[in-house]
């Protein structure tokens, strides 16, 4: 915001006293190195963008965009695709999407629109601690509690319910996409709603009102008032949640299985781009291998980063300047 | 009533029952999560687990005080690295942030914050454990440092522009100069925001495991040299819960719980100053 106010100029004949000289040397000296700090920020970025570029460089040049499609991943033979962790990557988030917009937006719309006052604070609270929890206790409860009920209690329906799809076919094991879904779910959902709710605060309440006083019911009002309202600002914290689904990694190495592997199967084990670093990076040995891994780290970046890009511009629209989804922690 | 009104109605309660369900959906992991780590964690939690560093593979017994102090030095190293350079972006934001430079900063920053972690382990582990080939605590807060400044930027903003203008306006017309005003006046009225923004901050990264992973790689040692590699609570709970043996993935459990205590600790301690200062936000 520019100041509105400047300090008066020292009234003189003969230029400024020498107290208005130090004062506007003190404030560029100040300016100078708030500008500098903030620098860092850009600064930063485009430095690992590079970093990753130049790092990536021998397994762009050696494999081309065959790279993308290729699901052989083989340090012996030097031959590496990365078409399974793709794969894998935009589906668990995908079915984490899933799962987590509809609880997400019932927490959204619950707490802006139908919640006692002195319910909305502490259950606004309690979703913010879900995004406090690290992912590796996530991946811990995964393992020894998440798994185990999915084996015993969930899987067995779905496979009645869905035993004729390809989607549940095979022996379930435990590790699988649908168990690394299921957690970055759990995972995403205080982002979605906690930039959602944002955006529904920020729709006036006169949006609200009129279509009370058209003689919408509560749900009417909201569902053809205040929702569409904040259409953009809410597929923005979709998004946002889908850039945290995509980059998540301790929770899903821990669940997914880690296999180079394209399976239709959600009940099968899977990889995705951050598990594959996660797991591998340290064991690489030879150049070549290394350089394939910072080329899936550099393709998780780009894609991050269009997506979250894509839904900083879809939030501002709607809550201008805000910094929407950063009370959650 | 006609049956229209009445459907209307009908759907708008079913409606409102269903987002009050699924509300309350979301919420309750928090709470299973919470009650297993509790109930699987506390009963290993001594004073030992405190104290001690582990014991080989196969015995019980053993703690995590190397990972406890660990976890302290390498948030520290992120804080002393991060913080300014996090604030003062904040604060330029809020004075300074209207032309283009504003806008592209706040936008990076917006975008940094969604960046995976994992990238910027990758990034650190290329900047400053490849060229010296050595692992180290240094390289981990580094890390960290990095994952810290956006998020603290966009918070300190917020902080600082909730102040009055009249407060700035008062000053200026004292006769302060521009740079003291925003210190003294601006910055030092929204402190306890600073401040909640930075506990938020550091409990967001006391939790990280990714970056970690070949930065400061983990330590079975005691170690408070922080050119050696060094363990966190988070690495070792990656280790433990991975592992194959029952007693390590009982102190996994523990070794959670502590990590949770504190960061719910940290989260808990942010909402409590802001609440303070600014009343219910």
């Amino acid at each position: 915001m520019p100041l509105t106010i400047t300090p008066p100029p020292a009234v003189t004949t003969s230029g400024p006293a020498p107290a208005a000289k130090r004062r506007n040397r003190g404030d560029r000296f100040y300016r100078g190195i708030l500008t500098a700090l903030a620098l860092c920020l850009p600064l930063l970025l485009v430095t690992i963008a590079a970093e990753l570029v130049v790092g990536a460089g021998p397994s762009i040049r050696r494999f081309g965009f065959a790279f993308l499609g290729r699901s052989t991943w083989d340090p012996v033979a030097e031959v590496y695709g990365a078409a399974p962790m793709i794969f894998g990557t935009i589906v668990s988030s995908l079915l984490a999407l899933v799962i987590a917009v509809p609880l997400a937006l019932g927490v959204a719309v619950f707490l802006t629109e139908f919640a006692p006052k002195w319910m909305r604070q502490p259950v606004a609270f309690l979703v913010e601690l879900l995004a406090a929890v690290p992912s590796v206790v996530y991946g811990l409860w995964g393992v020894f509690v998440l798994i185990p009920f999915l084996r015993q209690v969930a899987v067995p329906p779905l496979r009645a319910l869905l035993g004729w799809t390809p989607f549940v076919s095979g022996v379930f094991y435990g590790n699988s996409m649908l168990a690394s879904g299921v957690i970055l779910a759990i995972m995403i959902v205080p982002y979605i709603a906690a930039v959602s709710r944002e955006v529904l605060l920020a729709v006036p309440g006169s949006q609200r009102e009129a279509a009370l006083g058209l003689g919408a019911t509560r749900w009417e009002a909201v569902w053809s008032a205040v929702l569409p309202y904040g259409r953009a600002g809410v597929i923005g914290a979709v998004m946002l949640g889908l850039g945290r689904a995509l980059g998540e990694t301790m929770a899903v190495t821990m669940l997914i299985g880690n296999r180079h592997d394209i399976s239709l199967s959600l009940l099968q084990p899977g990889y995705t781009m951050a598990a594959a670093l996660a797991n591998e990076f340290s064991e690489a040995t030879t150049s070549l291998y290394l350089s394939a891994l910072v080329e899936v780290g550099l393709i998780l970046f780009l894609i991050t980063i269009a997506v979250n890009a894509a839904a900083r511009l879809l939030v501002w629209r709607v809550a201008r300047g805000t910094a929407a989804g950063s009370k959650a922690l | 009533m006609s049956a229209r009104a009445i459907r209307r109605r009908l759907s708008s309660a079913v409606m409102t029952g269903l987002v009050f369900a699924l509300c309350a959906a979301a919420v309750l992991p928090l709470l299973f999560i919470l009650a297993d780590l509790i109930h699987k964690g506390a009963s290993s939690i001594d004073w030992n687990f405190f104290t001690h560093t582990p014991v080989p593979a196969g015995q019980t017994g053993g703690g995590v005080a190397h990972a406890i102090v660990g976890t302290g030095i390498i948030v520290g190293l992120a804080c002393l690295i991060g913080l300014p350079i996090g604030i003062g972006a904040g604060v330029f934001l809020a004075e300074y942030g209207g032309g283009r430079l504003g806008w592209i900063v706040r936008f990076v920053a917006d975008v940094m914050n969604g960046t995976p972690s994992i990238v910027v382990g990758i990034f650190a582990w290329t900047w400053l454990v490849r060229p010296v080939h050595h692992f180290s605590a240094l390289a981990g807060g580094a890390a960290l440092a990095m994952l810290m400044v956006p998020m603290l930027a966009r918070t300190t903003e917020e902080m600082v522009r909730l102040v009055p203008h009249s407060l700035r306006e008062a000053a200026l017309a004292l006769g302060y100069p521009r740079w003291r005003t925003s210190l003294k006046v601006m910055v030092r009225t929204a402190l306890a925001g600073i401040v909640t923004g930075a506990l938020v901050g550091v409990a967001r990264v006391a939790g990280e495991t990714a970056p970690l992973l070949f930065t400061a790689l983990g330590n079975l040692n005691f170690t408070t040299n922080v050119a050696q590699p060094m363990q966190t609570l988070s690495l070792q709970i990656f280790v433990y819960a991975t592992g194959p043996f029952e007693e390590w993935h009982r102190l996994a459990w523990a070794a959670a719980l502590v990590l949770m205590g504190l960061v719910l600790t940290l989260a808990i301690a942010a909402r409590w100053a802001t609440r303070q200062r600014y009343g219910a936000s």
